[in-house]
């Protein structure tokens, strides 16, 4: 039993609490301490990677009890992946809320950004359906905290109805496992698995209740038509290096979904035949729409942002519908992507809005580094809309690739396109205004207000050169990511990982 | 008792679910409280009910035990619904201390300035 499997949780969970409790005063320290924590992180979750890379499915066993009856924790390539990008996109955005002060703008911004790691690195990890949504909990919470960091009127409020969203889904997610519990006596996902396929036809109709009530919550996190609504608000309020963070929370949506639907409910799985196929393919196409439209109407920058993340949701998602594993492989090939463009985006426009005062899509005195900030952003638009040489170029080349067996290819990649066409000219028009036609105004040399310094600017230039990272090794990263595909697909592998052992120790 | 238990928890959904979609902070709150109420019952009736069961196996005599697992859960999900009411309190009071009122809706150019104080609670 390997005990590394479990720090990316250990390591957070313990720092967390010393920065809230010994270093609450002291923000020097308070920003050593986390940073020293997200680069460890980071190195763990590099090391987890190279462990995956092998092959096999490894389980921790909590007290070494064996499972079902014990909690576990599973470390498969997809989990691996899922850790690695957390923990390089925590680095960005802590570099960044660091460089530009957010952190000090109100109180235990490390502690909650380390519960909010430990909560997402949990859910990554866990090989339990009532831990992950313990999980989602403890994510969520840190996630209220950092939602209203520093306070205001408009993130106050806005962070009330985020609240709210989250628990009223929480209360579903409840509603789901009783009823998956009370049908299937377990809440193990392998031993689920196993359960689910076994259960004669006659008992299937409460399972499948289960499917779509667990399918709603997770489009809930996911950002999924009809239950996106709450996103462009939150993320146009929240904090932007808060916002660049919960650039992954939604994937945990997308993360649950991908998790159970393909171990526990599975292709081979009659009770729940067709839930993502049905039940996602047309969610995700309207959600391309509503985010291609979001972008173009949006009058900030900000909720503008916010929309292209709904968007990218939207095209992630087409992809987890088609329900093969290749296109399985092209959709976390995009979620990689679309979680550093949309970081990237929202840093851009953090340093924008600090040296431009606002938000508001209208011409105003230009900013003090016109074309430097102009140029990110276009490298950064030119991620998130899809266009090359950057990855979501490839990404979304992938995804429609990925769907192009499926009876409703045609539909997909009619939205795809027109959507990606549609963002593109939001952005266009985004740009031209805040760094075009801010040079036809005159401005006082002294109104013009501090430039970034270069420390500010690295986490946005690291975050655009992990996109240019990510389309340069292209091939590796799909060779990696279709083994991930096949892997889940493939779900006696994990069953057997967590079951044998108790099977053996029985004998 | 069956019937008993599966209409307190329709009951409390519904109320949770009429309350939630209220448009002030406070009876939302009590929404979700209702809710979570609703949701731990159902959770607590997952595991077959049973009078006089507790949930202990018995080695040496066959008396009726429950299922343990359940009652797990719900005190986890108790704990949990209560921080997070907790929570949901402070934020909305400090929305209410912020904004002055405690409408849970926010109406389009509301956070560049002060809306005009006639406007300010007319609808409950």
């Amino acid at each position: 039993m390997n005990h590394w499997i479990i720090a990316p949780v250990v390591l957070p969970a313990l720092l967390a609490p010393l920065l809230a409790f010994v270093m609450r005063h002291d923000i020097v320290l308070a920003r050593v301490a986390s940073m020293t924590g997200a680069v460890l992180l980071a190195g763990i979750a590099i090391g987890l990677a190279m462990l995956e890379a092998g092959g096999g499915t490894q389980v921790y066993f909590l007290g070494d009890w064996p499972a079902p009856f014990g909690i576990v924790l599973v470390l498969d390539r997809l989990s691996a992946v899922m850790l690695l990008l957390t923990a390089l996109l925590s680095l960005v955005v802590l570099w960044h809320a660091i460089a530009t002060g957010w952190d000090n703008r109100g109180r235990h911004f490390h502690a909650l950004f380390q519960f909010q790691l430990m909560g997402i690195n949990g859910a990554f990890l866990t090989g339990d359906a009532f831990n992950l949504f313990v999980f989602f909990e403890v994510l969520l919470i840190a996630s209220y905290g950092l939602m209203i960091h520093s306070g205001g009127r408009a993130r106050m409020r806005a962070g009330l109805q985020y609240v709210v969203m989250n628990l009223a889904g929480s209360t579903l997610f409840l509603f789901a496992l009783g009823t998956l519990y009370a049908t299937t006596g377990t809440l193990n996902i392998a031993d689920l698995a196993v359960t689910v396929r076994e259960m004669s036809p006659d008992d299937v109709a409460l399972v499948r209740v289960a499917a779509v009530l667990l399918l709603v919550v997770f489009a809930i996190k996911a950002a999924l038509f009809p239950v996106q609504f709450w996103l462009p608000g939150t993320y146009a309020n929240a904090p932007a290096p808060v916002a660049a963070l919960f650039a992954i929370m939604t994937k945990v949506g997308a993360y649950s979904i991908i998790r159970i639907y393909t171990i526990v409910f599975g292709p081979d799985v009659t009770a729940t035949q067709g839930v993502v196929t049905d039940w996602v393919m047309p969610a995700a196409v309207i959600t391309v729409i509503a985010g291609a439209f979001g972008v173009l109407g949006a009058k900030k920058l900000m909720p503008m942002l916010a929309f292209s993340v709904v968007g990218s949701m939207g095209t992630l998602m087409i992809a987890v519908a088609a329900f093969t594993p290749y296109a399985m492989s092209t959709a976390l090939y995009y979620l990689l992507h679309s979680t550093f463009s949309a970081a990237a985006l929202f840093l851009l426009a953090d340093l924008v809005v600090a040296q431009r005062g606002n938000d508001t899509l209208t011409a105003q005195p230009p900013v003090a580094q016109n074309g430097l900030l102009a140029a990110l952003f276009f490298a950064a638009a030119i991620g998130m809309t899809g266009m090359p040489p950057l990855s979501g170029f490839l990404g979304k080349l992938m995804v429609m690739d990925g769907v192009r067996d499926q009876s409703w290819m045609a539909l997909a990649w009619a939205v795809i396109l027109l959507g990606s066409l549609v963002t593109i000219v939001g952005f266009a028009r985004a740009g031209s205004v805040i760094f075009w036609k801010s040079t036809a105004q005159t401005v006082s040399e002294d109104a013009l207000p501090s430039k970034a310094t270069p420390l500010q600017l690295v986490p946005t230039m690291l975050a655009l050169g992990l996109l240019a990272a990510l389309s340069l090794f292209a091939g590796p990263v799909a060779g990696y990511l279709e083994e991930t595909a096949t892997q889940l697909f493939d779900a006696s592998e994990y069953i057997n990982a967590v079951l044998t052992p108790t099977m053996e120790g029985l004998k | 008792m069956e019937a008993l238990v599966a209409s307190a928890i329709g009951v409390l959904t519904a109320g949770g679910v009429y309350m939630i979609l209220r448009m002030r902070a406070f009876p939302v709150i009590i929404g979700v409280s209702l809710l979570s109420y609703a949701v731990n019952v159902f959770l607590f009736s997952t595991g077959r009910l049973a009078v006089n069961a507790p949930p202990i196996l018995q080695k040496y005599a066959d008396v009726p035990y429950s299922d343990p697992l359940p009652q797990a859960l719900v005190l986890t999900a108790i704990v949990i619904s209560f921080g997070m009411t907790a929570v949901l309190v402070m934020i909305a009071l400090g929305a209410y201390l912020e904004a002055d009122h405690d409408r849970i809706n926010i109406r389009e150019g509301e956070d560049d300035g002060d809306l005009p104080s006639d406007e300010k609670g007319q609808d409950a």
